[in-house]
């Protein structure tokens, strides 16, 4: 086990570097000079020279991905060039709306994913199989932030259970933050939910059918006990797998839907620092973003392990 | 066959409807959507302009027909760009498994997925702005590790059989053998994932004009209609209405037939489920 860790660790360390370097280098040949747009037109030369320095500009390429991805380590991003605080605080204020954001929805998506996918395995081919798949083939085709728009109509603006948009921030309390939170939530799990309750379905039925649960069952155990005590942790890998690709899906998505319901989210520090051109902004926030998406594959890697023994000696 | 597949029939139906309604957008509309008639704004559906006006006074109809050209190009394009990237690299993994080539290839593609198309869409407008064309090499960049890994993993299961053995007996090399004998063999995998990867595409791309990374005014796309109609949605709800009905629409018909083909391509899966 310890060796599939270290393994899977430095296969995480090389991803992030590779990531990190993708990054940089896409972002930094970007032609313009920071130094220049936050000085306006009638900036004398060594005043602008003074500010490259100051910002970090001047070294070569090499220097300035070393400084910049040394900074990362020790949490130093480097400063806004529009806000002019630094971006590691501008992204801590973010954070606070969007992972409980993803974390909101992936929790949604699971809890209505799981019963419901072993709801139509169960009943394979009944009215309730077909109903379910039915409205998974729905979820999977609405376009999230559509959605969202038809639930502002319908439960903010006609009956006003709750408010369009906005955060009211966690300070009043956690219950006013998520509610605020519930329509953004729901908008990006329905998709998500869709997709992994067809692959919990999909999975149970494949093992379902294995000789395993037929000795289960040959043994005098129910259906339902098959199903509980040995289908369902079987059928459990694929769902981990979809769950962990689902998380860049919901992160990437949450940017989407913050701009439906105005939250303060990364989402919304990412256009408008795409419309200023504060590109440390969309560097770090997109670097944050793939290291999340990378640290929860890594993860997924290692539930694998546990869940199935067998997969510690591969790769 | 067709009316024995329960998805195949209306996957059909309503990919031809859009697809229809983009090519006849080239040569007729029921409205100039260029033109403004601010008299006629943000009307309700009626017989005249059957979707109503936006608040420009548009015909919506004639917005989403044009509308879906748009849709359509780009996510055409985009799983073009995958095909023709991933196919390849997926074939040439496969024929050195395990060699450094095949090591490189995976690990690139690994590293891209770490890059939901929506990142992708990001770095590329922060660098050179938004535009439909970025729109689409952003999705595009993201299809090619999904044909890549789908066909390194269909072909090298292919690489075990004796016909292969059989063509590598005859001296056939490997860039020969992967055209001639595994290409043909992974294709209907390869239209099955092509379907799956359009719908999502048409997705992504409303998604990116919504936000405005995608197509830009004046070209006539779902996502932007839908985002210029987010302000308005209490007054004139068919204004989000239409445009995100053709989206589901549309996305829901590919599915469906993606679904239908699988069905029809794969007897494996088809004497599975009967």
């Amino acid at each position: 086990m310890l060796q599939y860790f270290l393994k899977r660790l430095l296969s995480l360390g090389l991803s992030l570097v590779a990531a990190s370097i993708v990054i940089f280098l896409a972002l930094e040949v970007v032609p313009g000079d920071p130094a220049a747009y936050m000085l306006g037109i009638n900036a004398q030369e060594d005043t602008l020279n003074a500010l490259r320095e100051q910002l970090g500009l001047n070294g070569t390429i090499l220097q300035r991905y070393l400084s910049w991805a040394g900074g990362l380590l020790v949490g130093d991003f480097g400063t806004s060039y529009t806000y002019r605080i630094p971006v590691a605080e501008l992204i801590g204020e973010r954070l606070w709306v969007s992972l409980p954001l993803a974390l909101y929805a992936l929790t949604l998506s699971t809890m209505i994913a799981f019963p419901a996918g072993i709801w139509a395995a169960s009943r394979r081919g009944s009215y309730v199989d077909t109903g379910v798949m039915g409205v998974t083939q729905l979820g999977v085709a609405i376009p999230n932030f559509w959605f969202a728009m038809l639930m502002v109509l319908v439960f903010a603006i006609n009956l006003r259970w709750f408010s369009a948009g906005g955060f009211p921030g966690w300070d009043e309390g956690v219950l006013a933050g998520l509610k605020a939170l519930t329509l953004p939530a729901v908008a990006l799990a329905l998709p998500q939910a869709s997709i992994l309750t067809r692959v919990m379905r999909s999975s149970l039925l494949d093992t379902l059918g294995e000789d395993f649960i037929r000795s289960a069952r040959a043994k005098g155990l129910t259906r339902g006990q098959a199903m509980w005590r040995h289908a369902l942790r079987n059928a459990l890998i694929p769902v981990l797998t979809i769950m962990g690709l689902q998380f860049s899906f919901l992160l990437a998505g949450a940017i989407i839907i913050e701009n439906v319901f105005y939250l303060p989210g990364l989402g919304r520090l990412v256009f408008q620092a795409i419309s200023s051109r504060d590109l440390i902004v969309v560097e770090s926030v997109v670097m944050l973003l793939v290291f999340a998406v990378i640290l929860v594959n890594f993860s997924v890697d290692l539930a694998y392990a546990l869940v199935d023994p067998r997969l510690r000696g591969r790769r | 066959m067709l009316l024995h597949n329960r998805s195949m029939l209306p996957g059909v139906v309503l990919t031809i409807v859009f697809a229809g309604a983009a090519i006849v957008s080239l040569v007729w509309v029921p409205y100039d959507i260029t033109i403004l008639n601010i008299a006629d704004r943000m009307k309700t559906p009626s017989l005249i302009h059957p979707f109503g006006t936006d608040q420009f006074g548009r015909d919506i109809l004639s917005m989403i027909m044009v509308g879906a050209r748009t849709s359509i190009a780009v996510a055409l394009v985009a799983v073009g760009i995958g095909m023709l990237a991933g196919v390849p690299l997926g074939l040439a993994a496969a024929a050195r498994r395990g060699s450094l080539p095949d090591e490189i290839i995976m690990r690139t593609n690994d590293l891209v997925f770490a890059f939901p198309s929506l990142l992708i869409a990001v770095m590329i407008t922060a660098v050179f702005g938004a535009s439909a064309l970025n729109a689409i090499i952003a999705i595009g960049i993201f299809n090619i590790p999904v044909f890549a890994r789908l066909t390194r993993g269909a072909a090298l299961t292919l690489w075990s059989r004796e016909y292969i053995m059989a063509a590598r007996v005859a001296g056939k090399g490997a860039a020969r053998i992967s055209v001639e004998h595994i290409l043909p063999n992974v294709t209907n995998l390869l239209i099955v994932q092509g379907t799956i990867q359009f719908s999502l595409g048409i997705l992504a791309e409303a998604g990116l004009s919504y936000v405005g990374l995608g197509a830009q005014p004046p070209t006539a796309s779902w996502g932007r209609m839908l985002a210029d109609s987010q302000t308005m949605i209490s007054l004139a709800p068919h204004l989000a209405l239409f445009p995100g009905l053709a989206i589901l629409l549309t996305v829901l018909g590919l599915n469906l037939l993606g679904d239908g083909l699988r069905d029809l391509l794969d007897p494996k899966l088809r004497r599975a489920r009967t």
